[in-house]
């Protein structure tokens, strides 16, 4: 399977895209938001202002590109490293920062997005974008479901699990493996003995795509074609978009002890140079906007971290909210309970 | 309450998932060989015919999955109910479990929830090949978050099964093996709901009091009965629903008698014996008259069936914890 790919890393098209050079400008504008997020929460995290944080540096191509296609009908089911993606597709910054916080309060999507809680345990989303998919289509609901994960997903049980329910049952599904070539300190070629992800695609009787997920034009149409596969009713699609980890795993996470140079990084680029690249040829980018963008980034975060900060730290009643749907009466009384003996401990 | 028929606790199950396939159609039937094949036990016997293949759903070979894509289906709306084989192959999906069912309310801070129902064959005593007996419920009721129902008699299964299917929370549904063909009783007709969170107080009695579930009532039924003719009234209550424990009624039961007797099928070591042991420290502690005791199954695994009926407590060994609990000055 080859790798497919619009853009060289010149930005130069090797095929007219899909995307219009509007649109493509709208895209790297949202790319620059989020890079300008994930920078802002690595030095809030190495400020100490904010808990543990998983970057997404290198990956604002897949993840804007990815969203662009979903509508308020459609689901998306992130995991942590996606936080990129989840406010593309609508997570308020505030709730994204709150979350890396630690608040219980977070991560809460406006009513018309639905956007789940960031899964933590590996490729254990995976059978629930099925699932999902799979409702909808039993309740002839309109709407399709993104999910994201890594390479490392690929090698656990629910991957598997997952992708063949979504194949038998035709879910309206799109599978994006981000495949940054790194599972923290494991490399890709000890996940699999499979030249790629998107072979596997045969083996579940599913579609499959092998792109480069640098490229943003390219993730853009095939997350694209993929959606318009679902929605038509023809199931779900794994796309593997190939990429490579440009910081660590997560700030708890030193790359110096296992990786030196990595070949990817020559052979893939950065995705925000290569579309703007390519926008600059083409006459449809300037400094000035560039600078422009990037100010108004930095304004948004700003907010979002000031907002952040002014919030009241969680109270412990938050703990015991939103454990039962019908509480149990001695829930009840050990909330009460416990919550007494805090205060009384605190005086 | 319409009259009922007479039933094994298997065709209960049945009929309940029968009931609410009929009633609400957002729900769906989903497992291995559950469809034409009517499922291992014939729990979901002649259903796939009735509601189709769309809803009375067989799967691939996945329990993982299977749970995993029932969290998925009820976060769409639908309300699934999952029928995993036998408990001993649940292990798999204990991680959708644990890490997924048990909190994406918490998670999403309510927005999110999974309204599904996971069924399971419960317990041992049939002469079942190896990991088909198992009695796992302390993990589960571990998890906050989740319920836990276990039926004893037919009425029950139907009742607790159809409020389960109801309830706005995930609930873990073991169905005991031993009791699916031994036991028959009268089951309501139509809608039949047992209240989650309330014991059944099988017998009444001021001398002790036998906390027991599933496969466990009949023999500590037969205990008792025994202490009867020793001039003992001793009280026997079905807890049936093992998360949330109905703390009441345990309570209640130890204050009354004084005496207290746990029964359960599984592993003595940190197995629920040990907090219903608590709950009588923390609600009654004045009120004994003896140390609360715990028959249960020695900390060895389930071993080869040959063995089981010495392993597993019996009519006789609960007798004899009794009445050493009785005759405690």
């Amino acid at each position: 399977m080859e790798m497919e790919r619009i853009l060289d890393l010149e930005g130069r098209p090797l095929r007219p895209p899909r995307l219009s050079l509007e649109e493509s400008r709208v895209l790297l504008k949202a790319m620059l938001l989020i890079r300008t997020f994930d920078s802002r929460a690595l030095s809030l995290q190495r400020q100490g202002r904010i808990g543990t944080y998983a970057p997404f540096t290198g990956l604002e191509g897949i993840q804007a590109a990815a969203v662009r296609s979903l509508t308020a009908a459609d689901w998306l089911v992130p995991t942590y490293r996606d936080t990129g993606a989840a406010i593309l597709f609508g997570l308020p910054l505030l709730e994204a920062l709150a979350y890396w916080k630690g608040f219980p309060d977070s991560y809460r999507a406006p009513a018309d997005r639905q956007i789940l809680p960031p899964s933590v345990p590996i490729a254990t989303q995976i059978p629930h974008a099925a699932g999902i998919g799979w409702g909808l289509k039993h309740q002839k609901k309109e709407g399709i479901v993104l999910t994201f994960f890594g390479d490392g997903a690929t090698s656990e049980g629910d991957f598997h699990e997952g992708l063949n329910f979504a194949g038998v049952f035709k879910t309206p599904v799109v599978f994006l493996c981000q495949n940054n070539g790194w599972a923290i300190s494991v490399p890709f070629h000890r996940q699999t003995a499979a030249e790629s992800i998107a072979i596997r695609a045969q083996g579940y009787g599913i579609h499959g795509r092998l792109i480069d997920g640098n490229d943003p034009l390219m993730v853009a149409e095939a997350v694209q074609e993929a959606a318009e596969r679902a929605r038509s009713g023809e199931g779900p699609t794994l796309i593997e978009a190939r990429t490579y980890r440009q910081g660590p795993h997560t700030t708890s996470d030193d790359p110096r002890r296992y990786r030196q140079e990595d070949p990817l990084e020559t052979t893939l680029g950065d995705p925000v140079e290569r579309l703007r690249l390519y926008l600059q040829k083409e006459g449809a980018w300037s400094a000035e906007e560039e600078e422009e963008t990037l100010q108004e980034a930095r304004e948004k975060v700003a907010q979002a971290v000031a907002e952040l900060e002014a919030l009241p730290r969680p109270s412990p009643e938050s703990i015991f909210e939103h454990v039962y749907g019908a509480e149990p009466p001695f829930f009840q009384q050990q909330r009460d309970r416990f919550l007494a003996t805090l205060k009384e401990a605190q005086e | 309450m319409s009259p009922g028929t007479e039933k094994t606790l298997l065709a209960a199950v049945t009929e309940a998932l029968d009931v609410a396939l009929a009633e609400d159609p957002r729900v769906l039937l989903l497992g291995e060989d559950i469809g034409l094949n009517g499922g291992v036990f014939r729990a979901t016997d002649g259903l796939f015919e009735k509601y189709g293949g769309e809803r009375v759903v067989d799967t691939p070979l996945a329990e993982s999955a299977i749970v995993g894509a029932a969290i998925g289906l009820a976060l769409s709306g639908l309300r699934p109910v999952a029928e995993i084989q036998f408990m001993g192959f649940l292990y798999p999906a204990l991680d959708q479990i644990l890490s997924h069912v048990s909190r994406f309310r918490y998670r999403s801070r309510g927005r999110f929830t999974v309204p599904l129902v996971v069924r399971m064959p419960y317990g041992g005593g049939v002469q079942a090949p190896e990991l088909h007996a198992e009695s796992a419920e302390a993990h589960l009721v571990h998890t906050p978050g989740l319920k836990v129902a276990v039926p004893s008699t037919p009425a029950d299964a139907k009742g607790l099964l159809l409020s389960a299917i109801d309830d706005p929370d995930p609930v873990l549904f073991l169905e005991p093996m031993r009791l699916y063909r031994s036991v028959k009783g009268e089951v309501p007709a139509g809608v039949h709901k047992v209240p989650l969170g309330k014991a059944r107080i099988v017998r009444e009695g001021n001398d002790g009091v036998i906390f027991c579930w599933g496969a466990m009532v009949p023999p500590s039924l037969q205990a008792a009965r025994r202490a009867k003719e020793d001039g003992f009234d001793v009280a026997v209550v079905d807890l049936r629903t093992l998360s949330p424990l109905d703390r009441e009624t345990i309570g209640k039961f130890a204050r009354q008698t004084g005496r207290v007797l746990v029964v359960h099928e599984a592993p003595l070591t940190g197995g629920l014996g040990a907090e219903i042991v608590a709950i009588c420290q923390e609600e009654a502690f004045w009120h004994l008259e003896a140390p609360p005791q715990r028959v249960a199954v020695p900390d060895t695994p389930y071993p080869a069936f040959a063995v089981e009926e010495d392993y597993l407590p019996q009519g006789a060994t609960i007798y004899r914890a009794l009445q050493k609990t009785l005759k405690e000055p």
